[in-house]
């Protein structure tokens, strides 16, 4: 399983490092959200300030659909899904390997985006580990949900519309709890007002990677 | 070949009927009792007769649909126990819930605003019951997707799984979030009712009443489900069977596979439809 996640992480982000679509089509779609919420909230810095995590995390999750899409679209063509099927890659491996490559992707946005927040919205970070610690769980738990809806609506004509909807509220909880670490993190807040919401990413993380991993291979005969 | 299921047994129309004129009478008599019989309370007036209708309606949708819509759906996915009928009764049951969902949020709206002084509040009960409507018109938006049945039933329950394990998390969530809404009032820790009298009857009434809707919305949607389904592998049978007859000498043969499925009488019609149904046809 484990050298079949290696072996699909690796050829997704092989084709991610030779096509360039995430890195000139979603990470600037990232930042042009930023610009459009600081357009939405005025100049003042207040409440830029005061909505940078949130702000943050919507962008996130707008973009992680976007590169979910990518990550689905790739094997479209081409009767890939099928080849993939008759390679007999473990599907488990193939859920982990195509969830790491998103979640991958995902942490250089947030870099990127991390970045926008502190530069455009004048936030400052005080607490940093908790910044990271939130994007990782964060990241990998929008990536596990993500894959997982990316198979069930990888037959679909009309996957473009659908994702999105069925995606967006099941990750709210990550958008929730990354919103307040980020909230303690950028106040200086103690850990213990993180703690819950630690515990809800990783619970969050670990229900849909067990999914994954359980269920990604008879999924895809629904396809 | 499917069973026909415009032929049900009489047990069975007759079981439904009962349910629908019970939940009808029930729903009558909460009206009656809620509207006139009950004192207004002493804190909160008239609008406590919201009570006699909320919870219910809330209960149905929050538990009952959605608690069934997600074993079904288990139970669909599971090979030992796959059939159709989990499909069906899994997506009548959301369907239903839905309907149920909605009710929630528009009668809290309504107790709402005089009591709180807003229609939306924040807080975690409206969210989490917001974000579980949103998760299952996912589902029935997914469902609408045309799809070979076998291939719509799997998808959907994966769908009803993903969204069903999520529930409990966003519950947390948005419980951590923000709180600010009452406590239960008949089912908290004591298990012993807060309120007295007749309003208690009228509330349990309320319950059973819009429970037995449930049921009876659910039976009737259950058989809806199936007639579309039958009605999906007739209507291709039927057109294969004119298609077939097209090379033939003698056209006046009749479509044998339907029309004699149609006209015989069907041995035991009440019970559910085979688990392997149309997919015979449409391969």
């Amino acid at each position: 399983m484990w050298r079949d996640t290696w072996l699909m992480a690796g050829k997704d982000l092989r084709i991610e490092a030779r096509s360039r679509v995430a890195l000139s089509q979603v990470a600037p779609f990232g930042i042009v959200a930023l610009v459009l919420f600081a357009f939405a909230l005025g100049p003042d810095r207040a409440p830029m300030v005061k909505g940078a995590p949130g702000l943050f995390w919507v962008a996130m999750l707008f973009s992680s659909v976007l590169a979910i899409q990518r990550s689905v679209s790739v094997e479209s063509t081409d009767g890939a899904r099928d080849g993939l099927r008759l390679s007999g890659l473990d599907p488990a491996g193939q859920f982990l390997g195509k969830t790491l490559s998103v979640a991958a992707q995902l942490v250089v946005l947030e870099a990127v985006l991390g970045v926008g927040v502190v530069l455009l919205f004048g936030a400052s970070i005080q607490t940093f580990w908790l910044i990271a610690v939130s994007c990782l769980l964060g990241t990998l738990g929008l990536a596990a949900a993500g894959t997982l809806y990316g198979a069930l609506s990888a037959g679909l004509r009309i996957k473009e519309t659908l994702l999105p909807f069925l995606l967006l509220p099941v990750v709210a909880p990550v958008l929730l709890a990354g919103t307040r670490m980020w909230q303690a993190a950028l106040s200086g807040g103690t850990p213990a007002n993180a703690t819950p919401w630690l515990q809800l990413l990783v619970a969050f993380d670990a229900v849909y990677l067990a999914l994954g991993v359980v269920v990604y291979g008879p999924i895809q005969e629904t396809a | 070949m499917t069973t026909n299921p415009i032929r049900q047994s009489p047990r069975v129309i007759w079981t439904t009927r009962i349910i629908g004129v019970l939940a009808l009478v029930g729903t009558g008599f909460t009206v009656w009792l809620g509207l006139w019989v009950t004192p207004p309370d002493q804190t909160q007036g008239d609008l406590v007769r919201l009570v006699y209708i909320h919870p219910g309606v809330a209960w149905v949708a929050l538990y009952l649909a959605f608690g069934l819509a997600a074993g079904c759906s288990l139970l669909y996915l599971w090979p030992r126990t796959r059939s159709r009928f989990w499909d069906r009764l899994a997506a009548a049951s959301v369907e239903v819930g839905v309907v149920f969902n909605v009710c929630t949020l528009i009668s809290g709206s309504i107790w709402g605003k005089p009591t709180w002084g807003v229609w939306w509040a924040w807080d975690a009960r409206l969210t989490s019951t917001a974000v579980l409507l949103v998760l299952f018109l996912g589902y029935l938006a997914l469902r609408r997707v045309p799809a070979e049945p076998e291939v719509r039933a799997r998808r959907s329950a994966f769908a009803a799984l993903f969204a069903a394990v999520d529930v409990p998390i966003v519950h947390f969530s948005v419980v951590w979030w923000k709180t600010l809404h009452q406590g239960a009032t008949v089912l908290n820790a004591n298990l012993s009712p807060t309120i007295h009298g007749s309003m208690a009857w009228t509330l349990l009434l309320g319950f059973v009443a819009l429970t037995l809707g449930f049921v009876w919305m659910l039976l009737v949607r259950y058989r809806i489900g199936a007639m579309e389904d039958y009605l999906g592998a007739g209507e291709l049978d039927l057109a294969l069977l004119e298609r077939q007859s097209e090379g033939m000498p003698s056209p006046s043969v009749p479509p044998a596979g339907l029309t004699s499925e149609v006209l015989a009488p069907v041995g035991d019609p009440g019970e559910a439809p085979g688990p392997r149904a149309p997919a015979e046809v449409t391969r």
